[in-house]
């Protein structure tokens, strides 16, 4: 049986850029894109794209992987290329608006996803590392009408079933339903893999398929925000740290020890 | 549903062995400061055969009507019947606002139920407002990793709102609450199940859940090997308390996942944080966005984790920390 995979991936702000570089465009409610820093994949969808790659490595397998967004860096999403997928699909919003709404995001790739043709599985990431909100898979769920297992560690695929160990925070769970379904996936999976130098090859001649919402036969006005960005703010930490110091370091710790039972915290 | 005349605020409670889970009970009292200054009602849907005994119990924290899903099919938690029972009960009371706890079972259930009932969620907020011209919800979330905060409202009806747990304190419970107390039974069956739980296997970690601890002891990547953190048990047994670590500790192997703390870990709210060798990355901190009082032992002046914390001492922690343990345990013999 050929499985045909869609994989969800994101173009993020490097999430481990220093904290001061996370600014505020002055005047807006818009994140300001760092100078000088390329984006990367957002971290659970290598995850993702890792998990559709080890079933690629274990029977015939079609791996898509789609991405919605502003500006791509090609660089960026075609890193999935390189890592072995077989097809990329890019749909170019004319807005930035992958961010806080995550009902417009959904729309938009679940109608993608239909698009696409036939699939037996659409794995994403858990959550986004810009804006975080853990809901357009779930979203897309409904959309599809699709079985939806969040936080696996291991997927397993045998006949029309699938087999998901997720990881919970006082254990894990094995959970089983049929396919098609959708799955988010948690870092736990392990590392994602390295591009190979056929797949940098593959990568650099293979030309994304390139859509926009009205491809997709969204206009405009289906694309309503059910949410509204009212402002951003960078948070103030009101913390005054009083740094104990002593002759050496063990002096130091001992002080500490004996501020914290000063001030009854232990 | 661009028009809502209801009064209601629906609060989407959760049990556990002890009652109402942390978090609803969080849900109660953040849902009876806004009834209370918008004039609405506060409802809330308890699960499950043990609601109606814990029913009373709501009533206690705050809620003036409780809506009693006592269908057993509902006893654990089962994505596909909480969403269709969850949906019919939103159907039938057409609340204003519905709010739910950011847990577990609350991300999986938040997203999809704003998508049956055609609205947005506004998802992990950590402080909600009434805007006083509009009385619409503002939800304020951390964004970028907590990096920069967002405020966010609805456009439409219910306005759905998730929570971070241990983001607000609950309220102190009043046995002599009056309230009503209503059976729905909504039309739900096996064949709706499309996700079955095969297994499930609990890792206890210690004596303390790390959850409700009062204290934590945390150590990061800078500990170095798994054999450091036996020094982070042993501190953490002398407070009296859990020990945690950063994903990176946990990435590496050195402890089980279950003592991660973080955005994709745990969420603590001790009264005392101590983290060793912890730099504070802001997917961290989004973990212990509850700790009273933090205090870092890290070598590096500049980390961020000094931003944060209370008390520090700047230097190696293979230096610090024994004279730091060996003074705790002269102070508590």
């Amino acid at each position: 049986m050929l499985l045909n995979i869609i994989v969800l991936i994101k173009q993020v702000i490097d999430p481990d850029i220093p904290t001061a570089e996370f600014k505020i465009e002055p005047g807006t409610s818009e994140v300001a894109t760092p100078f000088n820093i390329p984006p990367v994949i957002n971290g659970f969808d290598e995850n993702a794209l890792e998990a559709a790659l080890r079933i690629k490595d274990s029977q015939e397998t079609t791996v898509t992987a789609l991405s919605l967004g502003k500006y791509f860096s090609m660089d960026v999403v075609k890193k999935s290329l390189s890592m072995g997928v077989d097809n990329l699909i890019l749909i170019e919003d004319s807005q930035d608006r992958s961010g806080f709404d995550s009902s417009i995001t959904a729309k938009i790739l679940s109608t993608a996803i239909k698009k696409a043709g036939n699939f037996d599985l659409v794995l994403a990431g858990r959550q986004a590392s810009d804006w975080d909100n853990a809901q357009v898979p779930q979203i897309i769920s409904e959309h599809l009408g699709l079985p939806c297992v969040t936080l696996a560690k291991s997927i397993d695929i045998t006949n029309n079933n699938v087999t998901v160990e997720r990881q919970l925070p006082n254990g894990t769970e094995i959970v089983q339903t049929s396919l098609p379904a959708i799955i988010t996936v948690s870092n736990e999976l392990g590392q994602p893999r390295y591009p190979t130098l056929r797949g940098i090859m593959f990568a650099a001649r293979k030309e994304p398929i390139v859509w926009t919402p009205q491809d997709l036969g969204l206009s405009e006005s289906t694309l309503t925000s059910q949410l509204q960005l009212t402002d951003l703010y960078i948070p103030t930490s009101s913390t005054e740290c009083e740094i104990m110091t002593g002759q050496d370091a063990a002096a130091a710790g001992r002080n500490l020890a004996l501020k914290l039972r000063k001030e009854k915290l232990i | 549903m661009e028009i809502n005349n209801s009064k209601l605020i629906l609060i989407l409670g959760e049990l556990d062995d002890q009652g109402l889970s942390s978090s609803t009970v969080e849900l109660l009292s953040i849902g009876r400061t806004l009834a209370d200054s918008t004039g609405k009602s506060l409802s809330i849907a308890l699960l499950g055969s043990m609601a109606q005994k814990i029913a009373k119990q709501a009533i206690a924290y705050g809620a003036d009507f409780v809506y009693v899903l006592s269908n057993p099919l509902l006893d654990s938690f089962q994505i596909d019947l909480s969403l269709s029972a969850l949906d019919q009960l939103s159907e039938k009371l057409n609340p204003e606002i519905i709010l739910l706890a950011k847990t577990l079972s609350g991300r999986d259930l938040g997203p999809r139920l704003a998508a049956r009932l055609e609205v947005g969620l506004i998802q992990d907020c950590v402080k909600i407002e009434l805007d006083p011209s509009t009385e619409k919800i503002i939800g304020h979330r951390p964004v970028f990793g907590g990096n920069i905060m967002a405020t966010v409202t609805s456009t439409k009806f219910p306005q759905m709102v998730s929570l971070r747990p241990k983001s607000s304190s609950p309220l102190e419970p009043d046995g002599t609450r009056q309230g009503t107390i209503e059976q729905f039974r909504p039309s739900i069956n096996v064949s709706q199940i499309k996700t079955r739980i095969i297994q499930s296997i609990k890792e206890e970690n210690n004596e303390v859940r790390l959850e409700d601890a009062k204290v934590v002891v945390a150590g990061g990547r800078g500990l170095g090997n798994s054999d450091s953190f036996k020094d982070i048990q042993l501190l953490a047994k002398l407070l009296g308390g859990a020990p945690g670590a950063s994903r990176a500790a946990v990435d590496a192997g050195w402890v089980p996942h279950i003592w991660q703390i973080g955005l994709t870990g745990k969420t603590i709210s001790p009264d005392l944080y101590i983290t060793i060798a912890i730099s504070g990355a802001s997917q961290h901190m989004a973990g212990c966005y509850g700790a009273k009082v933090i205090v870092a032992i890290n070598k590096d002046s500049n980390a961020p984790i000094f931003k944060d914390a209370q008390f520090g001492v700047v230097g190696n922690w293979q230096e610090v920390l024994p004279a730091f343990i060996d003074t705790i345990h002269e102070l508590t013999d």
